[in-house]
């Protein structure tokens, strides 16, 4: 009975994580081809291709996305941190109004993804919300180009990540003592030095998970870039996408999605080890 | 002379609780005041008062005549050892000791050399460099007492000091803390719901009950003649002895058959009075301040045993017979009681 019922997680991420990760590995070392599916393997002739990964290392078309990418995704956590920190220490302390704006922070989380970034378009856009209320008060003549920004697109990613940052942030505030503040004014810390010195220091760990938390999907973002971003941010995600579908050129896309596995590999292992020591 | 520190009629309400009433208490340079009560007692919101953590509803605190209403907690010259140590569980021993004096901004040697002579006052040698969780209960009471004496505080406050020590430490850290008082020369306010703590370290005890202090005294006056029937009870072991007041100033008592006399006249409206188990001896006479009865229990106390005697009204009483004045009568015994007249403490209510 114990064998069965460790052989289904063993089942599961045969199945649904090794394989396709190998699918995905061969295709990368495959070669374009016409025909369904559009490569040819390895073993139907041809031999390993090494291209692909070789084109990823110097075309700076997908060199440049991948740091874009990983670029953007760093502001996305760090941008993340800097509202949740303050978010889920304020959540923590709020005593007995905790549950209700714990639920706020989540409220959008189990609300329709793309309904969120519809809605950020519906204010953003030329004829939006905040142009037309710019209008109307007289402060603008031109429409701002608020849509399609590197800005709108951080907006989104922010507002569509902020639970993943604000929740450890949380978890790890609960768990302070708030007497140890106390103990440092007792000291002769200002509330500020307070914080720094002793709040913060704390909450280190916790503040290094968030920030993984975020920044491991977002690399990987599609959608978000998709709909807010300018037609210029060449994100990993996108140009993926482009080479699946525009393209066909599986073999290429699976080496891109390989990179981006090898690149936030690193990251990954850090999170578990703060997983492990907190 | 101005005491060190001067608490006049300060006040303090919870959401309709009372938790100080009206207390005003002076506290010299120098002296060791244990504030001594149950829980609900106030004695912590007042020490937190004097901190800066709760601010008096009304009455003022003053520290060597300087008002310090208003003043934050980072800004009084007053430092605490609260009851959970609050140690810095982020930082070293030596970091935790030296957190204080980084904060005003002293130079680095001055900080190291102050720090070092901390942890030798508190016999913390060689483990400067380790974190609070790799120490034992006892190390850490004396991380946080090291911590807070570091500043050189006029006032040092001490919330339940030795509450979560064992019996064995517990002894001898009073004994240290003591030491280390009257070397540092600082006034001292220690919190403590431990009646023996609080004699044993004191010069002088308040008690407190409910939001009230009730008598402040040093220790042999406030064990000697408690002042009402809730110090006398709290601070436990004497025999508490309920009566009416006759018309020449003494007690009688019911419920042990015997009448009372202090040497002066027991104030009118006195209804109890309070005799300690050993100004009671084994005896002949009768009369007043003499009582009869039948030894009930005998318990062999080392140097005593404390017997416990049923007397004719009903009432138990505990009696402590010193072994030099030979064997305990055995149970069953009937006994005659007596006392002397300044053994008789009357109590108000």
């Amino acid at each position: 009975m114990k064998a069965v019922l460790r052989l289904i997680p063993a089942a599961w991420l045969a199945l649904l994580v090794a394989a396709p990760l190998v699918l995905v590995a061969i295709m990368a070392l495959s070669w374009q081809a016409e025909g369904v599916p559009p490569y040819s393997p390895p073993w139907a002739g041809e031999g390993i291709n090494p291209d692909n990964l070789r084109l990823l290392a110097e075309d700076p078309h997908y060199r440049d996305a991948l740091a874009q990418s990983l670029v953007v995704a760093a502001l996305t956590a760090g941008l993340c941190l800097l509202v949740a920190t303050p978010m889920g220490i304020a959540i923590a302390r709020a005593g007995r109004g905790r549950n209700a704006l714990l639920g706020a922070v989540l409220l959008p989380f189990w609300t329709g993804f793309l309904i969120r970034i519809g809605a950020w378009i519906g204010l953003l856009r030329d004829e939006g919300w905040i142009n037309s209320v710019l209008r109307a008060l007289g402060w603008i003549d031109q429409p701002l180009p608020l849509l399609y920004s590197n800005g709108a697109m951080l907006l989104g990613m922010v507002h569509a990540y902020l639970p993943f940052a604000v929740l450890p942030v949380f978890a790890a505030a609960t768990r302070l003592d708030p007497v140890l503040e106390q103990a440092a004014a007792d000291l002769g810390a200002t509330p500020g030095r307070a914080f720094l010195t002793i709040t913060l220091p704390q909450l280190l760990p916790a503040l290094a998970a968030a920030f993984l938390l975020v920044f491991i999907p977002a690399a990987g973002e599609y959608v978000i870039p998709e709909l807010l971003g300018p037609a210029d941010a060449t994100l990993v995600g996108r140009v993926l996408f482009q080479e699946f579908f525009q393209n066909r050129d599986w073999p290429v896309a699976s080496a891109l999605a390989i990179a981006l596995l090898a690149l936030l590999l690193g990251p990954i292992i850090l999170f578990q080890r703060l997983g492990r020591s907190a | 002379m101005t005491p060190r520190l001067s608490l006049t009629a300060v006040t303090r309400r919870f959401e309709g609780v009372t938790a100080l009433d009206g207390v005003s208490l002076d506290v010299a340079a120098g002296e060791f005041l244990a504030l001594l009560g149950g829980s609900g007692s106030g004695k912590s919101t007042l020490l937190r008062v004097i901190a800066g953590f709760e601010t008096p509803d009304s009455g003022t605190v003053s520290l060597d005549g300087a008002d310090l209403a208003g003043v934050p907690p980072h800004r009084r010259p007053v430092n605490m050892m609260f009851q959970s140590y609050a140690l810095f569980p982020h930082m070293s021993v030596a970091a935790n000791i030296g957190y204080g004096l980084r904060r005003e901004g002293r130079p680095r040697a001055e900080i190291e050399a102050r720090v070092a002579q901390a942890v030798a006052t508190v016999r913390l040698e060689g483990m400067e460099k380790r974190r609070p969780d790799a120490l034992s209960g006892g190390q850490r009471q004396r991380v946080a007492l090291a911590r807070a004496l570091v500043k050189r505080p006029r006032l040092l406050l001490l919330d339940e000091p030795l509450g979560a020590l064992d019996a064995n430490l517990r002894e001898r850290t009073g004994f240290e803390l003591r030491a280390i008082q009257r070397e540092s020369g600082a006034a001292f306010v220690m919190v403590t719901h431990d009646q023996a703590e609080a004699l044993a370290l004191a010069d002088r005890v308040a008690v407190m009950d409910r939001g009230r202090l009730l008598q402040v005294a040093p220790p042999r006056e406030l064990y000697e003649r408690p002042a009402t029937r809730f110090v006398a009870t709290f601070l436990g072991a004497a025999n508490i002895l309920s009566g009416a007041r006759t018309a020449d100033g003494a007690l009688h008592c019911h419920e042990a058959a015997c009448t009372l006399r202090a040497p002066t006249p027991i104030p009118e409206g006195t209804a109890a009075a309070a005799i300690r188990p050993e100004r009671i001896r084994i005896a002949t006479t009768t009369g007043d301040n003499t009582a009869a009865g039948t030894v009930e229990e005998a318990a062999f106390r080392g140097e005593s045993s404390l017997l416990l005697v049923r007397l004719a009204g009903g009432a138990l009483i505990r009696v402590s017979h010193a072994e030099e004045g030979g064997a305990p009568p055995p149970r069953g015994t009937p006994v005659h009681l007596a006392w002397d007249a300044d053994a008789v403490v009357p109590l108000a209510e």
